[in-house]
């Protein structure tokens, strides 16, 4: 009995110093951000919104921010659109190649980043597309397609087919049948996509480093600059700024899936 | 089920089964909806299969014909070496990880609901934090005079020079690949029927060696599962490694986009990205038969993946 209790007094012990190691380190960024000095200094002496301030009138800065911030709602938009058509259209056929092209679908989500990044900016340089918004779009896009197709898959699983075929039986055609019967129940699974779209874009480091140009860097992008050639604080606030969007919209997105998945 | 079961009764002459509702034959209307997924997979192979095997045919042609940038990989001193430190801290950071994730997943199993939703959503925060926001955190923590090193410095262990070390590295990516162990563990112990663990206990056995000859091996899909994800994930990590790491001590992305952005060598960038690609799909596909045949559920890539881990 003993023994029990000592087992589970250690495991606790271990649990909330791996909590801290969790969460620490993701949190630290905000005090650091409300510092009032010019250093990475923790704790601070003296507080202040200074690197806000800059953060949202520096051009360069502001720029970063509201060009990943466009790129993000258009590549959930095509993302979105894209994942979602294909994943009804797998899940409602059969074919030979079906799980070919499942894995196809998943694929950009198992090779390594910097392997999509290098392949990627070898051919866009043949392609004129390095630093232009139409690359970032459809290179962004094909990192946020299996996060849409996942998605929506699970949601589509959860669907009666005896709905769908009663519609059909009562004269619906299959675009009906979808937009009045499929759609709505699937509408909390194509919304966490969406939000996994969107952050896996606003997000994207590795690929967006190498098809970046001067004009055109995204946030990520230019918070890696920032750390690697510069000690500007302003970052402190960037990340701030960063991990507030990403966390909420995952965040979201995990509890829409949830519930989602228990239709 | 009564709904499609074809009622000899009714006066309509019966469906027939190779033509749907309108008379088209049903391969039309099969073919048809395909045609809905049609964009994406356009998208896919122009903007990720054509790169890909744009990379391959790079990597064996510039800048001659042949297979002169893989026999450099082991033949060339400085990438060998690079190679090897990467596969060295990846296989820290996965026995790092297996160990901190499996009695972490084992506290999740024996706490109460609502502690368990506590645990779960701890592991979860690495996974729904932006990854550079995060590893700017590491920088901080982790520089000369950074909270880790005045913790050490209280604790009597001296500043300890972390930034730009393995170590340094190790630490940071551990954080961010804990996830991927705890759950895969998790849902496998969930799986696991504990009076088996009694029933082995009543007959003898001692709570360790019960615990080290039932419950362990029912738990190893869950960790083959999480190690290979981790081991996988941390061969083609980038962004940590860069900020947190040195140059002097790179791992393998960080040579390659040195290898394309300093020295332009396509070649050699490709033959590397190919290795690590294939090294990437030979593990996962070995954890895969692995955990098939142990019929226990490891928890896919896909199982709630999501926060760029790049």
């Amino acid at each position: 009995m003993t023994d029990g209790v000592l087992l589970r007094r250690t495991l606790a012990v271990l649990g909330v110093l791996v909590g801290i190691w969790l969460v620490v380190p993701t949190l630290i960024v905000v005090p650091i951000s409300f510092s009032g000095e010019n250093s990475f200094a923790f704790p601070p002496s003296s507080w202040g919104v200074g690197h806000y301030v800059r953060f949202f009138t520096e051009r360069s800065w502001l720029n970063s921010l509201l060009v990943s911030l466009q790129l993000a709602l258009i590549v959930t938009v095509v993302a979105t659109v894209l994942g979602t058509a294909a994943s009804v259209a797998l899940a409602r056929s059969r074919f030979r190649a079906k799980r070919a092209l499942d894995g196809l679908f998943l694929a950009p989500l198992i090779v390594p980043g910097i392997v999509v990044a290098v392949a990627l900016y070898a051919t866009f340089l043949g392609w004129g597309l390095i630093g232009t918004p139409t690359g970032f779009v459809l290179a962004h896009t094909v990192l946020a397609l299996p996060f849409v197709v996942v998605n929506v898959t699970a949601a589509l699983s959860a669907v009666d087919p005896v709905l769908e075929r009663a519609a059909a039986g009562l004269g619906a055609s299959s675009w009906a049948t979808f937009r009045q019967v499929t759609f709505p129940i699937i509408r909390p699974g194509v919304g966490a996509g969406a939000l996994f779209a969107f952050v896996t874009s606003f997000d994207e480091v590795v690929v967006s480093l190498f098809i970046q140009s001067p004009q055109l860097q995204t946030l990520p992008v230019r918070m890696f600059t920032s750390v690697t050639n510069e000690v500007d604080p302003t970052i402190a606030a960037a990340s701030t700024v960063v991990l507030v969007v990403s966390t909420v919209l995952l965040g979201l997105a995990g509890l829409t899936r949830r519930r989602s998945s228990r239709v | 089920m009564a709904v499609t079961t074809p009622s000899t009764r009714t006066p309509r002459t019966p469906p027939d089964p190779g033509r749907d509702r309108r008379g088209r034959p049903r391969w039309a209307a099969g073919r048809l909806i395909l045609l809905a997924a049609l964009p994406a997979l356009l998208v896919l192979l122009i903007f990720f299969v054509v790169p890909a095997v744009r990379l391959l045919w790079l990597s064996v042609t510039t800048p001659e014909p042949g297979l002169g940038n893989y026999a450099a990989i082991v033949a060339d001193d400085v990438t060998l070496t690079v190679v090897l430190r990467t596969l060295g801290t990846a296989a820290i950071v996965t026995v790092v990880c297996v160990l901190v994730a499996y009695p972490y997943a084992y506290l999740m199993t024996i706490v109460t609901r609502r502690w368990r939703a506590l645990l779960l959503a701890v592991v979860l925060i690495p996974f729904w934090t932006s990854l550079m926001a995060r590893t700017f955190a590491w920088v901080v923590l982790l520089q000369d005079n950074g909270i880790v090193n005045q913790l050490l410095t209280v604790a009597g262990v001296g500043p300890v020079r972390m930034l730009g070390t393995t170590t340094g590295v190790a630490l940071a990516m551990a954080q961010v690949m804990l996830p991927f162990v705890v759950l895969p563990v998790y849902t496998a112990m969930r799986g696991i029927d504990r009076r088996l663990v009694a029933a082995a206990q009543s007959l003898g056995a001692r709570p360790a060696v019960a615990f080290a000859r039932v419950y362990l091996p029912l738990s190893f899909p869950g960790v083959a599962a999480g190690a290979t994800l981790v081991m996988v994930l941390s061969l083609g990590f980038y962004v940590t490694p860069a900020l947190v790491g040195s140059p002097q001590q790179s791992m393998l992305a960080q040579f390659i986009s040195v290898q394309v952005n300093q020295l332009v060598n396509f070649g050699a960038a490709g033959a590397l990205a190919v290795t690590l690609l294939l090294v990437t799909l030979l593990l996962l596909g070995a954890v895969q038969v692995l955990t098939r045949t142990r019929g226990g559920r490891g928890g896919g890539i896909s199982s709630g993946v999501a926060g760029g881990v790049s």
